[in-house]
């Protein structure tokens, strides 16, 4: 080993190794176990059976629209956070995270009671003959819950250390707010965003704990690859393989989604605070 | 026609600005102070990024800033360029510059055509497609200052823009700013540390000092005659304040016959004189009770005195040596502090030619 990579490699104590090749193991070994019990004989079956292609095409739809819809609302949302004083961010901040910190059953629960035909809302919305309970609209609105936070809180970290210089320089040339916010803000943010949008579309795709209980677990409606694979392996006649060749499609979709996002680099992305 | 007219009242916590200054069109004012003295402050509330508690910024007649109300900074025509000059990362240096042409509503290929041309008034022909990063310290500072005057601001507000720059690069941009500046005739303020950027660009220099101008006027009448201590340190000569009583002009150890507009005034002196004027030797005696003894029998002439060295400072051009009662300093060759072994603590007969001494009554 040269000095110089030595160096580089900077003094961490050398017995974490163990434990550092442990978590990885952790991570990686299971979904290893998972590819080797595909029963690869009757895994194109199980992929193209009419269930799992409207699962896959559900899943995919809603998480689609609901990451739109983290973007329509956390995008501002973030920028109200990050310019916000000190003491308001905090507070916002907390706000944002509680939906991350909570058990997403419980988020279900929550939009059940809002929503609900006996909560706050659901009878206002029944006079208007909507229902949102257990359509697919409910599926949309309880990924939008859970993945939210995700698009805001990094969006909101990278906006806050970008700072506000290049805006003020901004407005200083004469550039109004939607100049500034379309040509130098959101542009120097597109590090935060594109990751805030990756992590909200994997965590949309893999809802399970809020869609169940405030969706339900409908074919075609609201029955998502999680739920599908849930009631997969859960028996009701059914085989595990279907379970597991769900499971290896979703697990495809995810690196494919990574992938994509590594192959697609933001223009400028390196956001060096220039002297 | 934009005459700067500012009287900007600032509290902040304990600190307060209360700077009153006007600068003609088309003229360059530098302002020079102490860390802390609100330099910043001062070119943030003229380009509107802070309010002012009292007061107003006019430009050309147009009322700015006052206590009730502040135009946004895109309506202000005052364009503000730091230490930091915040390029934008994501673009080419020629959208930096096009950047303000377009939000001025310049169409996309006149806004490019222009900027091209600024970076070649600024002397960088040919960076237009590099990015900001690509860029030195100092091509930054041009390309800015290109992307701020392409706009044709009404005022020019330039925040210590050399202090990041090596002093080879400065150079390289104070000649650039020396050359465009009256060329686009923009009223401009520059805050700066360096003497050298005053007397090389400005046409005015105002001494702002605890949030107060102590001191305004034609850069050359500033330097010559600092009214106070810091703008002795900023003009490099020494001032020192005594008294004057029968016409002989004390402070401290040092006794000088006082001139006659001095001899008449009441109160404090000032007495200036530029630390290379002061003539130095050694005594015969080492110790200070030894020098004291020396001086006692021969009685010194005008303008001679025996001093204690305090400190030593290494110069560009030597050594400045500073010595106490009345502080001062006196520029000695370096190859004179190896001869007469100068340290901290010998005793040192000083000497300064009477005729290289101005007094400035203080008239308290």
């Amino acid at each position: 080993m040269s000095p110089v990579t030595r160096t580089e490699r900077g003094h961490v104590p050398q017995i974490l190794l163990v434990p550092a090749v442990l978590g990885l193991a952790l991570l990686i070994v299971p979904l290893t176990a998972l590819v080797g019990r595909v029963e690869w004989s009757t895994l194109w079956a199980d992929i193209t059976s009419p269930a799992a292609l409207s699962a896959l095409a559900l899943s995919v739809e809603t998480a689609l629209v609901a990451t739109a819809l983290c973007v329509i609302l956390g995008v501002p949302l973030a920028l109200l956070i990050a310019r916000a004083p000190a003491r308001t961010a905090a507070v916002l901040r907390a706000a944002v995270t509680v939906p991350l910190v909570l058990p997403p059953m419980v988020g279900g629960v929550a939009l059940l009671f809002l929503f609900g035909r006996t909560g706050w809302l659901g009878p206002i919305l029944g006079e208007f003959g909507i229902r949102i309970p257990f359509t697919t609209t409910a599926v949309v609105l309880a990924q939008t819950f859970v993945a939210l936070p995700f698009l805001v809180l990094a969006l909101e970290g990278t906006l806050r250390t970008t700072g506000v210089g290049y805006e003020q320089a901004a407005a200083a040339l004469g550039a109004g707010r939607w100049r500034i916010l379309l040509r130098v803000t959101l542009p120097l943010a597109a590090p935060g965003l594109v990751a805030g949008v990756v992590l909200c579309f994997a965590r949309a795709v893999g809802e399970f704990g809020a869609t169940a209980l405030f969706a339900g677990n409908a074919p075609g409606v609201t029955q998502t690859m999680p739920l599908a694979i849930y009631t997969a392996f859960n028996g009701a006649g059914v085989s595990q393989g279907t379970a597991v060749a769900l499971s290896l499609l979703l697990l495809v979709t995810a690196i494919g989604v990574l992938l994509l996002v590594r192959a697609w680099r933001p223009d400028g992305r390196q956001v060096s605070v220039v002297r | 026609m934009s005459e700067l007219d500012v009287q900007a009242v600032v509290t902040r916590g304990v600190h307060r600005l209360d700077a009153v200054l006007a600068a003609a069109s088309g003229q360059t004012l530098a302002i020079m102070g102490p860390s802390g003295a609100g330099k910043s402050t001062l070119l943030e509330a003229i380009a509107g990024l802070i309010r002012l508690n009292d007061g107003h910024v006019r430009v050309g007649g147009r009322e700015l800033s006052s206590k009730r109300r502040q135009l946004p900074p895109q309506r202000r025509g005052v364009v503000l360029l730091r230490q930091d000059p915040h390029l934008f990362p994501h673009l080419t240096a020629r959208e930096n510059i096009a950047f303000g042409l377009r939000a001025h509503g310049t169409a996309k290929p006149q806004a490019l055509t222009s900027a091209d041309e600024w970076l070649w008034r600024v002397g960088l022909p040919g960076t237009g497609d590099q990015r900001p990063r690509q860029l030195s310290g100092g091509q930054q500072q041009r390309v800015a200052l290109a992307r701020a005057l392409a706009t044709e601001p009404e005022v020019l507000l330039l925040d210590e823009p050399l202090t990041a720059l090596d002093p080879e690069t400065a150079s390289g941009v104070r000649a650039m700013l020396a050359e465009q500046l009256p060329a686009v005739r923009t009223t401009t303020m520059l805050v700066t540390h360096d003497a050298v950027d005053a007397a090389a660009l400005a046409d005015g220099l105002a001494l702002l000092e605890g949030g107060r101008i102590t001191q305004s006027g034609p850069v050359r009448e500033v330097l010559a005659a600092p009214a106070t201590a810091f703008g002795a340190a900023v003009a490099g000569v020494n001032r020192i304040v005594g008294t004057v009583t029968n016409g002989v002009w004390t402070a401290g150890e040092l006794r000088l016959p006082a001139s006659r507009s001095a001899a008449t005034a009441a109160g404090e002196v000032a007495a200036l004189f530029p630390p290379s004027a002061v003539t130095l030797e050694t005594l015969t005696e080492r110790t200070w009770t030894g020098a004291l003894r020396v001086a006692g029998q021969a009685p010194s002439s005008a303008g001679e005195w025996i001093a204690r060295i305090d400190r030593l400072v290494q110069t560009p051009l030597g050594v400045r040596v500073h010595v106490a009662d009345p502080a001062l300093a006196v520029d000695v060759p370096v190859d004179l502090v190896a001869e007469l072994g100068l340290l901290t603590g010998v005793p040192v007969r000083l000497r300064v030619p009477l005729d290289t001494v101005r007094f400035i009554p203080l008239g308290r």
